[in-house]
Formats: structure tokens, C-alpha cells, sequence
């Protein structure tokens, strides 16, 4: 009787210490939130308060947004004790973010918050980040409060990122 | 006189407010302009423009289903089995699909006309596919990004601009088929709703 209780306790905890492992393991598989619907992700958008948010979309498949990622790390390194807040959302295919986007993110060690947004119904939230986008990466929003710009293209250095937050400052 | 000069002055400067506000909001061809014409080599080596497409019937097409598209950009290459599928769904009802590869081939190797060749014959496009050497074709129409779609009836009329339906990644989780419907809308005598959509996709690549 006492050899039946001891080892359901050890299956218990040999149970319980495998999920905790495997719930290691996916957390480790992500080092950022997946968000499907995009009414999800628009509160980034929403916050108003005195912090300046610059909001890039790239996807690791577009070579002038991978290009210009550095300018973004660089940016969230430099300001980081200021009240500046980078985020990277990342357009990567829902089905390529274990194999090529989690790998990605590793590899570079981005500093800068990282986010994949994987809703497809792309026409039904466009607009709603701004109607001067036709729908081509990369683009920046920066903003604070209600001030507000919209850049519809890649930086050609970190000096024309930094020149554009800098209005915001 | 001098007033008459102030004033076409005042007019002027008003018109050039007035332009610059619009034009830095759409540039390029909206919903009922007329497309310009134009004439690109294709893959065979030959030149081809609008007049020279024929539908699936040998007839006079009564629209064309332009597409600006390429063979580098990933949301591109996820449409290009649906882009034969709507040639080949389309084609017979007058409708082609004729596409034209936009991009500078010095940043983007992969989308010479031989690479475009190779892959238009690994794919079956049973359609034309063109390039845009001078890269004054895609700037005449506005487009920005690969893949776009502007279907265009028999008078080179804008009637629809935009994605190729609602699902880049999953072809089988598609809701709405933009372009079909654009087309069944033409074919009903009626204008297509939406008439212009939006989507994702790489930004057209000009020579530096």
C-alpha cells in the first residue's frame, strides 16, 4: 500500500516536472508574442501617455526591412533611458515563424520588443494603421499622444531614423 | 493688369496647394482612369502590349487581369499557382491574366527574364509574362508593391485594384475571392464591390 502511494507520488511529480519542461521549451521556442487577430495588436497604437513609440513592420523574407533593423536596435540601445519604446512587428508567415522567424530573432538577439502578427485578412487592417499605406514593408509609425508620422519606406541610416524620432523628444 | 497678374498668381499658388494635398495621398491610377498602354518583352523574347492578348477563345478579350508580380517576393510566389488558376478560370470568359515582373533585375538577380522564363515554364503560366525593363510601366499605373492586381475591362478602364483574394498564406482558408468577383460583377453589367483592397507584399524594387 505504502509502495502504491510512494509511486504515484513519483509519477505525479515526474508528470508535473515534464510539463514544466515542456512549458520551458515552447516559451524558449518564442521570445515574443503571436498575436492572429490584428484588433488585438492595435492597443500599440492606442497609448497615450508621454512615451514616443516607433512601430516598424518587417518580415525576415524583405531584405530592405532586415537591412534597416539595425538602425532599430541601434535606436533602442540609445534611448533606452529615455521614454522611447521600439517595436518590431514582424509580417512573417504563420507557418514560418518556428522554422525561420524564432531562429531569426535568436540569431540577431534583437533587443527591440518584438511581435509577429499573423492575420492574413490583410485588406480588413491596413487602413486601419494608416490609410497612406498601400500594403508594402517596411513602414514606421512613430508617435506620442496625438502627434503622429507615418513612413512609408526604409531608412537609408539610423541618422534619418533618429532625425525623424527626434521631432517626438 | 497688375491685379489680373496677382490674381492668376493667388490662383496658381491655390491650385498648387490643392494638388500637392491630393497628390501626396494616391498617386497612380484609381478606379475608373483609363490604363495607359504600353508594350514589354516577354519571356519568348518578343514584345507584346494590351491590343495584342487574345482570350482563351481567340477573341478580343473583354477585360485583362494585370498583374504586377515577380519571382522573388514570398507573397508573390504564394500566388502563383492561384494566379493560373484564375488565367485558367478566366481566360475563357474573357478575361486573361497578363503579368508584368516589376522590379530593377540589378538588386534582384532572381527576377531576370531568364530566371522569369525559367519559372513561368516550371509553373505553366499559360499567360504572358512580362518585364518591365525601363521601369516605366509599373510608375504610369501607381503600383508600390508585388503581387498587385488591376483588372481592367475592354476599354482599359480601372474597374478593380488590389489583392487576389482575403488569404495570402492559406489558399484553402480564402473567404473572399476579390478578383473572381470583380470579374462576376463586369460580367453582370455591374461595378465590382470592393473596388479596391488592400494586402501585404514587397515593395517594387528601382534602380539605384
Amino acid at each position: 500500500m505504502q509502495d502504491i502511494a510512494r509511486n504515484t507520488i513519483i509519477a505525479i511529480l515526474f508528470i508535473a516536472s515534464t510539463s514544466v519542461v515542456f512549458a520551458q521549451a515552447s516559451q524558449e521556442k518564442a521570445p515574443f508574442l503571436i498575436v492572429e487577430k490584428y484588433d488585438d495588436l492595435a492597443y500599440i497604437f492606442e497609448q497615450n501617455n508621454d512615451t514616443t513609440y516607433v512601430i516598424n513592420f518587417w518580415a525576415t523574407w524583405c531584405g530592405p526591412c532586415v537591412k534597416e533593423l539595425p538602425y532599430f536596435e541601434t535606436l533602442h540601445k540609445q534611448y533606452k533611458d529615455q521614454k522611447v519604446k521600439v517595436i518590431l512587428v514582424s509580417l512573417d508567415f504563420k507557418r514560418q515563424i518556428e522554422r525561420k522567424l524564432i531562429p531569426f530573432v535568436k540569431k540577431r538577439q534583437l533587443q527591440a520588443e518584438v511581435i509577429a502578427l499573423t492575420d492574413g485578412d490583410y485588406n480588413s487592417w491596413i487602413d486601419k494603421v494608416d490609410t497612406d499605406w498601400g500594403g508594402a514593408i517596411p513602414i514606421t509609425i512613430v508617435y506620442k499622444g496625438n502627434k503622429r508620422k507615418f513612413h512609408g519606406e526604409e531608412f537609408s541610416d539610423y541618422e534619418d531614423l533618429e532625425k525623424l524620432v527626434k521631432l517626438f523628444l | 493688369m497688375r491685379a489680373l497678374i496677382k490674381i492668376s498668381f493667388l490662383l496658381l499658388a491655390v491650385a498648387g496647394i490643392f494638388m500637392a494635398a491630393t497628390s501626396s495621398v494616391d498617386f497612380g491610377l484609381k478606379v475608373g482612369d483609363k490604363a495607359p498602354s504600353f508594350k514589354l518583352k516577354n519571356v519568348d523574347g518578343k514584345y507584346y502590349s494590351l491590343e495584342d492578348v487574345k482570350d482563351a477563345n481567340g477573341e478580343k478579350p473583354k477585360g485583362y487581369i494585370l498583374t504586377f508580380t515577380c519571382n522573388t517576393c514570398p507573397y508573390a510566389v504564394m500566388y502563383e499557382d492561384r494566379l493560373v488558376e484564375l488565367h485558367n478560370a478566366m481566360a475563357p470568359k474573357g478575361y486573361p491574366v497578363v503579368a508584368i515582373m516589376p522590379n530593377d533585375t540589378d538588386i534582384k538577380p532572381g527576377d531576370s527574364l531568364e530566371a522569369m522564363g525559367k519559372r513561368a515554364e516550371d509553373k505553366g503560366f499559360d499567360f504572358l509574362y512580362l518585364i518591365d525593363e525601363k521601369q516605366e510601366v509599373f510608375p504610369a499605373y501607381g503600383a508600390s508593391r508585388t503581387p498587385e492586381i488591376y483588372l481592367l475591362d475592354s476599354d482599359m478602364i480601372v474597374r478593380y485594384t488590389g489583392a487576389i483574394d482575403d488569404n495570402a498564406q492559406d489558399a484553402s482558408a480564402v473567404k473572399t475571392n476579390y478578383v473572381m468577383d470583380a470579374v462576376a460583377s463586369l460580367e453582370a453589367g455591374k461595378s465590382p464591390d470592393p473596388a479596391k483592397t488592400k494586402a501585404i507584399g514587397c515593395s517594387i524594387k528601382v534602380k539605384r
